[in-house]
């Protein structure tokens, strides 16, 4: 065999091996975490650790349910300010907005998307703490502006460009002779958009949200700076909350000095992948499926 | 319904549309802006010039030299990593596997999963790893943490590019003589070479701005990193550990770390945009 024969099949080799490993690292980083949080598991059961609501590392008690609460209402929160916004704007973007706006817009909404979650965490800090400080009495309520509702909002942004940036591409793969029927028997911009353009891309739309819910529910440095990280269920959008990517974070350093402390945190972040993964797999195969019907 | 009701819903949505799309706009450049405002005025030589001096955060003298050269040295070396992984995983599944095998569906789907998973997952699993092969908290633990978060950003970036190399430009090389790795190499990978800079950059972008997957991993040190082993501090680590004083002086020197941050982010994403169109207007495809 030629030299060069003999260089291709090895790097076809060596290279098969190296596709191999992103579909092995989800699996590698499940069982990593599961085999890190064996000695908590192993004192306590999986229903405890997830329902309990006392948290006192130094008492052994390890309950996950405030932060996962905080983190759901988190979550939700920016969802529903973050869904309508970014559908309405992409739905813009795609069907009615002139060529040029459209070129000029899409370039920001990337940019918005590479904004490190620091510097967001800043601005956060600056401008929604004290705005929603500020607004917390017209609702009778008093809130110190670190709060669900802050969180809410910065994680709002920081998904506009995740559903944006989905949904176009689903609005970009319905057919235009679909829209050109529409609007031939009569139907106003709107009609078309509502009816064929939103219905052919109904899959596709729920993804981009499905997307966009994961992004937000595992986003950390962000949410941590502006959300006061209170270890209790919250009562209200003015109540501060502490998200399980939080937990993770301010925790690293001394979780290594308290017994299973390590263990709690890691099946924390078990949790926060499980949950992610159900939900992106999910996204990922209505799109695939929807992009086999497209053609 | 009435021609003018239709036409009256149709108005009330363009509106609403407008609207939206100006509040994405608007809050991007209220970031900025804020950023711009707060952080200049804090801006000065010393920060970018020094490293934090005795006493830097209870508001004494110093800079964030050694988190600028961290960063830097940090996504430099976790891009380079993720590059040794994704290139030739983007070749083989669009040149060795045809562009719609089972097994190149299934790598563009595992890479966009990995792509949805936190950053601060990849930090717990990159601090697993760490402890398994007995580092500590260092350069190159961190390294690894962020090669993994960006690996997934990098090869599906590559991949779309790579995607629309025609199947003729491969089967031209072929029929010359080619084998696969040299097509890989001399044909495809040239032809791409704006797309994979491209990718590199977003991939690097990501990883200077990552803070939740150092945080485990790389440490802190108020020392420019000099070599693998040691901690190393990072510009977005920096910017919360300054905000986190008590002392305005220290707050300050946080904002002005911010927009370096990015401006760095800026530049990189600039520089990418403006290889993408160059490329857009010399492709043959």
């Amino acid at each position: 065999m030629s030299k060069r024969l003999l260089k291709d099949l090895l790097a076809r080799r060596a290279m098969f091996f190296l596709t191999a490993v992103p579909g092995v690292l989800v699996l590698l980083m499940l069982l990593g975490l599961l085999g890190r949080s064996q000695s908590i598991l192993a004192l306590h059961s999986f229903g405890d650790l997830l329902f309990g609501s006392s948290w006192h590392p130094l008492k052994g008690e390890f309950g996950l349910f405030p932060f996962l609460i905080g983190t759901f209402w988190v979550t939700i929160a920016a969802m529903i300010l973050a869904v309508p916004i970014s559908l309405l704007s992409a739905i813009y973007l795609s069907e009615y907005a002139p060529k040029k706006i459209r070129e000029t817009i899409k370039p920001m909404v990337d940019l918005l998307a590479g904004i490190p979650s620091v510097v967001f965490g800043v601005w956060g800090m600056l401008m929604i703490v004290p705005l929603v400080a500020k607004i917390a009495p017209w609702f009778n309520s008093y809130s110190s502006g670190y709060s669900v509702l802050a969180g809410a909002i910065v994680l709002a942004i920081m998904v506009f460009p995740t559903i944006i940036h989905v949904s176009l591409e689903v609005f970009a793969s319905v057919p235009q002779t679909l829209r050109d029927a529409s609007l031939s028997l009569g139907a106003t911009k709107w009609e078309t958009v509502k009816h064929v353009v939103l219905r052919k891309g109904l899959a596709g739309i729920l993804a981009s949200v499905a997307l966009g819910f994961s992004r937000a529910f595992g986003e950390t440095m962000a949410v941590l700076m502006v959300v006061g990280n209170i270890p209790k269920i919250p009562k209200s959008l003015f109540d501060g909350a502490y998200p399980l990517p939080a937990l993770l974070a301010n925790n690293y350093g001394e979780m290594m000095s308290i017994p299973l402390y390590d263990a709690a945190l890691m099946l924390a972040a078990l949790l926060l992948l499980l949950i992610v993964l159900i939900f992106n797999i999910g996204a990922r195969i209505i799109l695939i499926k929807a992009e086999r019907k497209a053609e | 319904m009435g021609f003018r009701r239709r036409k009256a819903e149709e108005t009330i949505f363009k509106v609403l549309m407008i609207g939206s799309t100006v509040l994405v706009t608007v809050s991007l450049l209220l970031i900025l802006g804020t950023i711009v405002v707060k952080g200049f005025p804090a801006l000065n030589l010393a920060m970018i010039t020094q490293a934090p001096k005795g006493g830097y955060y209870l508001g004494k003298e110093g800079g964030v030299l050694n988190a600028i050269v961290g960063s830097l040295e940090l996504a430099g070396g976790a891009t380079l990593l993720a590059l040794v992984f994704s290139l030739p995983i983007v070749l083989y599944i669009n040149l060795y596997k045809r562009k719609k095998s089972r097994l190149a569906v299934f790598t563009r789907f595992s890479l966009d999963v990995l792509w949805g998973i936190p950053s601060i997952v990849y930090g717990a699993f990159g601090f697993i790893l760490m402890i398994m092969i007995g580092l500590r908290t260092s350069l190159l633990a961190g390294i690894i943490a962020v090669a993994l978060l960006e690996l997934p950003i990098m090869a599906r970036a590559m991949d779309e590019v790579m995607r629309l190399v025609p199947q003729a430009l491969m089967d031209a090389s072929s029929s010359l003589g080619a084998t696969k790795l040299e097509t890989a190499f001399r044909v495809v990978t040239r032809q791409c070479l704006p797309g994979i800079i491209t990718a590199i950059l977003i991939a690097f972008g990501r990883g200077i701005g990552d803070a939740a997957s150092v945080l485990f991993t790389a440490g802190f040190s108020d020392r420019i990193p000099g070599a693998l082993l040691q901690p190393a501090a990072t510009l977005p680590l920096a910017i919360f550990f300054q905000l986190g004083t008590p002392y305005p002086e220290v707050q300050e020197r946080a904002y002005a770390s911010a927009a370096i941050l990015t401006i760095v982010i800026l530049v990189i994403s600039l520089l990418s945009r403006w290889i993408g169109r160059k490329f857009r207007k010399h492709s043959v495809i």
